[in-house]
């Protein structure tokens, strides 16, 4: 269920080379030098040996804040030769790090802010973190050659990132097993550091791993969530059409084309099959036409009417983490798969089959205006149990899902068309009619829970009162 | 000698052991030689005795002959044997055969199987471990293998296979090391043996069976065996110790181990590059206690950090209760210093390295007054054994781990090696600071001596300088002909008489390299003398010989007679000079 946005790679953009420069750097540094008063003294890049042109940040023996005395270790450098500790020269308070641990910066160029006084470490700090708004800095004192190295946040994604870390969560570590209903969250010791590395809260995670812990992949997949959902500034036709890539050139994933890539691999261990089918919508459209000024729409009737079929085969919603056992999820959460600015997000309708339609349909809205936003909250996507994908807006009429691992199947629907059919007392007409394709996990949903699944649905959808009880 | 040379061939053990060709049983494990020696060519042997050391050359000429006669008869008939050793591990088998050479008519008593638990749950199934874990490391490594311009298909192991190498790799060590006590005639007996006065024993399976013996001197022997405090139910499956998982029967999604010495930071080794991710428990408030904090954190940056790890430190693990009925393991954690309780993990497995308890129980040491402190038999630096008066109880010692002065196998050995020199005439007093110890992770850890910490506190007792030297294997041509440029050695040194204090080495074949440090150590041999042996090139040893090479001693002294005469305590003031 945490990997719904992964669907269809085809509607993973190209990420543009702002948010492929964020992802890879994970820092969150102003790109633009610093103004440095009198007693803030910088720390530079020692020149460690005569060939060095640049060094790595090994790790920071101190912390922000803490006091330094003369000739201490501040922090461990590599260089080309060796990783030495590097001594303060002045007593003071290491104000303000600039270049984190792990990257690297030229010889000479600013690394660090020291504080005379611990008053002035917030100042220091406030320069280092006001920087990007003030114009007057451009072009001062310090070598701005490794900032500008620096990977720097991109307006468009920054703020969905915070949005991650800053969620509260416990909806989505209440479905957690392991986690006795929201209050800690089980994390391997990967998933925490990829969560941290990447600045992902893991509180808003699904985990899919044994007793519903958090693993690496839901992680890397909800990372990728985010991405798509709120990183992404092309469009549909962009992405098809794309401008500005050069031809030719070999490109390397980004962490969250990575993500993805595996994830769309790891479907491959689920034995899936599909099975198709095709609903005359009639009585839908007629419905819809009669509640629409009251606020429904199309996708939270077809949300509603797959949450209904589903009450009845509850098969259909579970899933199969470990192929040694599943689970019968308790809530029918339908995932629909929106396309946004081209990305592919999935919120998730929670508890669609006891929400009433019109609330549903209130609820659908503000989750499509949050994603139109990049303000999905991680369990406004990450829950889903079954999963809808339509292309039917750009008249596909029948395509094929993936199957995102952790979830039983997902229902790919086509357009709503009118066809000549022949009926049963031998006449032809026309009927508005749309063809769907389930995919399923083979392990736990056989052929025959599908098409009794689908002839439910049939019969919600062409006699759709049901919906609006 | 010359008897050495005609009959080597037709009794191939004992020839080589006596002939102090082989090198003496010091490192770890001790194994080697007993594996090899016997091969060495009849012409090797002539070669190779002139370069005894005038320590042992005293006594050459009586041990190739008591060596002829194999374990003869007891040198007074008051005895059945000249001297007992209760336990048959590495501790066990390195004062046999050196008894042996010295003449001594020896038996050895092993309640379990010989090899004790370096041979068989100790350093030699996790070395094949270990070695297994290094490939897959560098297999799985894509970065490294397209350095080398090399491409490799996704590497994968079997389980199994890998379980059995370590497996095979014990019963042929074991194998070797009973061929070897046997080829000397050492007498293996079998059963526990239990202390009934001075200078009698009895082994046996403790029922009226058992066997009564006397022997003019007794070592005990019987070392350790995993511990595993209080709260923590071991079912060998889920929650486990080292004597488990070196057996290797399932890999874990995601195991925690307890204690990150250097048991658990080996096995950390191993299960992550088998596909586990790790969880350390650490009671202290930084893991990998105990080793040189620089070193310590060069090795979190290395081996921790980069790899599927996380830790939680100052914590117990208050209780640990094994999976069942669908539930993980739990491992309750408390803080350690106000014992509240602070988290419950969950874990696939657990692993408890939390370090060795004495295995002395059984041993009858209340028949000659001897109280253990916390299982540990008192012993003085003789490793005479101390009664509960204070007073030594004559003809009694006990080697190796049951004594806790250094818990490791070549240690073990070298004490009891230590123990024979003193039973027949020399008296003997183990360094322990020239004892190497290693770590075998990728990369490896090895040091010998004083860290920087304690080096620095009887610098400030005794009143002299302490120096520190640091070389990178980053600038050495081997570790970066094979990509392994990570690592530093370090030397801590008294700058105004180029004593050497301790090394500490963090790096590809740290474990084998140490040795340079340790015998300088061992031989008293000072930095200035030993910056002008030769290494050859390229080899990882430069490291260790730029290190010497950069320490900066004040006092210059190159004339061979005169630095033996200043080493010579008498004269040790003149250093000063």
């Amino acid at each position: 269920m945490s990997h719904s946005h992964l669907l269809h790679t085809s509607f993973v953009p190209t990420a543009p080379p702002s948010l492929r420069r964020r992802i890879g750097g994970g820092s969150h540094l102003p790109r633009k030098p610093h103004l440095i008063q009198s007693k803030i003294r910088e720390i530079f890049m020692p020149a460690l040996s005569s060939t060095m042109t640049e060094g790595k940040i090994v790790s920071w023996v101190k912390s922000e804040g803490d006091k330094l005395a003369k000739g201490e270790s501040v922090v461990v450098v590599e260089s080309d030769k060796a990783d030495m500790d590097v001594e303060s020269f002045y007593d003071g308070y290491l104000a303000a790090i600039i270049v984190d641990e792990g990257l690297s910066a030229a010889v000479g160029s600013t690394i660090a802010l020291l504080a005379e006084t611990e008053e002035e470490i917030a100042l220091a700090q406030s320069k280092k973190s006001s920087s990007p708004a003030s114009p007057s800095a451009a072009g001062s004192n310090d070598a701005p050659v490794v900032l500008e190295e620096m990977p720097s946040p991109v307006p468009a994604s920054a703020p969905v990132v915070a949005s991650v870390s800053s969620n509260a969560g416990a909806v989505g570590s209440a479905v957690h097993p392991a986690s006795e209903g929201g209050k800690r969250v089980v994390a391997s010791p990967y998933a925490k550091k990829l969560a941290k590395d990447l600045g992902v809260d893991l509180k808003g995670i699904v985990g899919s791993g044994p007793n519903g812990r958090v693993v690496a992949k839901d992680v890397e997949a909800a990372l990728a969530a985010v991405n798509v959902g709120g990183g992404a500034a092309t469009t549909a036709a962009e992405v098809a059409k794309p401008s500005g890539v050069e031809l030719g050139s070999v490109v390397p994933f980004t962490t969250m084309q990575s993500a993805v890539s595996r994830n769309m691999v790891e479907s491959l261990a689920v034995p899936t099959f599909r099975v198709g089918y095709t609903f005359t919508t009639d009585a839908l459209d007629a419905l819809y036409k009669k509640i629409k000024s009251k606020g429904v729409t199309m996708t939270a009737l077809l949300a509603k009417a797959t949450a209904l079929a589903l009450v009845q085969h509850p098969v259909v919603n579970s899933s199969c983490r470990d192929g040694k056992s599943f689970t019968y999820n308790s809530h029918i959460n339908v995932a629909v798969a929106v396309a946004i600015d081209g990305g592919l997000i999935t919120p998730v309708l929670q508890d669609a089959d006891k929400i009433d339609i019109y609330s549903l349909s209130r609820k659908w809205k503000e989750l499509v205006d949050k994603a139109r936003a990049k303000q999905l909250q991680p369990q406004e996507y990450n829950l889903g149990t079954f999963t809808l994908s339509n292309l039917g807006m750009f008249g596909v009429d029948r395509f094929d899902a993936i199957l995102p691992p952790g979830t039983g199947a997902i229902m790919a629907v086509g357009a709503s068309e009118p066809t000549l059919v022949g009926t049963k007392d031998g006449r032809i007409g026309l009927k508005t009619q749309m063809q769907v394709n389930v995919t399923a996990d083979h392990r736990v949903i056989y052929g025959a829970d599908l098409a009794a699944f689908l002839q439910t649905l049939a019969k919600i959808i062409e006699d759709p009162k049901d919906l609006t009880l | 000698m010359q008897s050495a040379i005609s009959i080597s061939l037709s009794s191939p053990s004992p020839i080589p052991r006596s002939s102090a060709a082989c090198p003496r049983s010091l490192r770890f494990c001790g194994l080697r030689k007993e594996a090899f020696c016997p091969d060495a060519s009849p012409g090797a042997t002539p070669l190779r005795l002139p370069t005894l050391n005038s320590r042992s050359q005293h006594s050459n000429l009586n041990a190739v002959f008591a060596a002829l006669k194999g374990n003869g008869s007891p040198s007074s008939n008051a005895f059945d044997y000249d001297l007992v050793i209760i336990g048959a591990g590495v501790g066990g088998h390195g004062a046999a055969l050196h008894a042996v050479e010295k003449g001594l008519k020896t038996a050895i008593i092993e309640g379990d199987v010989v090899g004790g638990t370096c041979v068989n749950r100790g350093c030699v199934p996790s070395k094949a471990l270990l070695a297994v874990s290094g490939r897959m490391r560098e297999l799985q490594n894509e970065q490294h293998m397209k350095s080398f311009g090399l491409q490799v298909a996704a590497a994968g192991y079997d389980r199994q296979k890998v379980a059995d190498h370590a497996n095979n790799l014990a019963s042929k060590i074991r194998g070797n090391l009973t061929n070897s006590m046997k080829a000397l005639g050492v007498d293996i007996l079998t059963g526990f043996g239990t202390i009934l006065g001075p200078q009698k024993l009895k082994f046996g399976k403790g029922d009226s069976g058992d066997k009564i013996i006397t022997a003019k001197d007794i070592i005990v022997a019987t070392g350790s065996v995993p511990l595993v405090p209080k709260g923590i139910e071991v079912d060998g499956k889920t929650v486990i110790t080292s004597d488990h998982a070196l057996k290797l029967e399932f890999v874990p999604q995601w195991i925690a181990i307890v204690g990150s010495g250097y048991i658990g930071l080996e096995f950390s080794d191993v299960y992550t590059a088998l596909g586990s991710e790790v969880t350390f428990v650490e009671a202290l408030d930084q893991i990998m206690p105990g080793f040189d904090p620089e070193i310590g954190k060069l090795a979190q940056r290395v081996l921790v950090n980069p790899r599927k790890i996380d830790s939680y430190t100052g914590v117990f693990a208050s209780k640990i209760t094994p999976a069942k009925d669908g539930k993980p393991v739990q491992i309750e954690l408390i803080d350690a210093k106000t014992k509240e309780p602070k988290e419950t993990l969950e874990v696939d497995a657990a692993l408890i390295a939390t370090g060795r308890a004495p295995f002395t129980k059984g041993l009858g040491l209340e028949n000659i007054n001897v109280q253990t402190q916390r299982g540990f038999v008192p012993v003085d630096e003789r490793m005479r054994v101390i009664d509960a008066n204070g007073k030594l109880v004559p003809h009694l010692y006990c080697i190796g781990d049951a004594n806790g002065k250094m818990m490791l196998a070549h240690a073990a050995s070298a004490q009891g090696i230590s123990v024979v020199e003193q039973v027949t005439g020399n008296d003997h007093v183990l360094n322990h600071l020239s004892i190497p110890a290693a770590c075998f992770t990728h990369p490896e850890i090895s040091m010998v001596g004083l860290t920087e910490p304690q080096a620095r506190e009887k610098a400030e007792k005794e009143g002299f300088e302490v120096s520190i030297a640091k070389t990178s294997f980053k600038a050495n041509t081997k570790a970066l002909a094979e990509n392994e440029g990570e690592g530093m050695a370090k030397l801590i040194y008294r700058p105004d008489n180029g004593e050497i204090l301790g090394v500490h080495i963090f790096g590809l074949h740290a474990a084998d390299l140490i040795h340079e440090a340790s015998n300088a150590i061992a031989m008293g041999t000072r930095i200035q003398d030993i910056k002008f042996a030769v290494h050859a090139h390229p080899t990882l040893s430069e490291v260790l010989d730029e290190l010497f090479k950069s320490a900066k001693v004040t006092l210059w002294l190159n004339s061979v007679p005169l630095k033996q005469l200043l080493s010579q305590s008498p004269f040790r003031f003149l250093g000063l000079l």
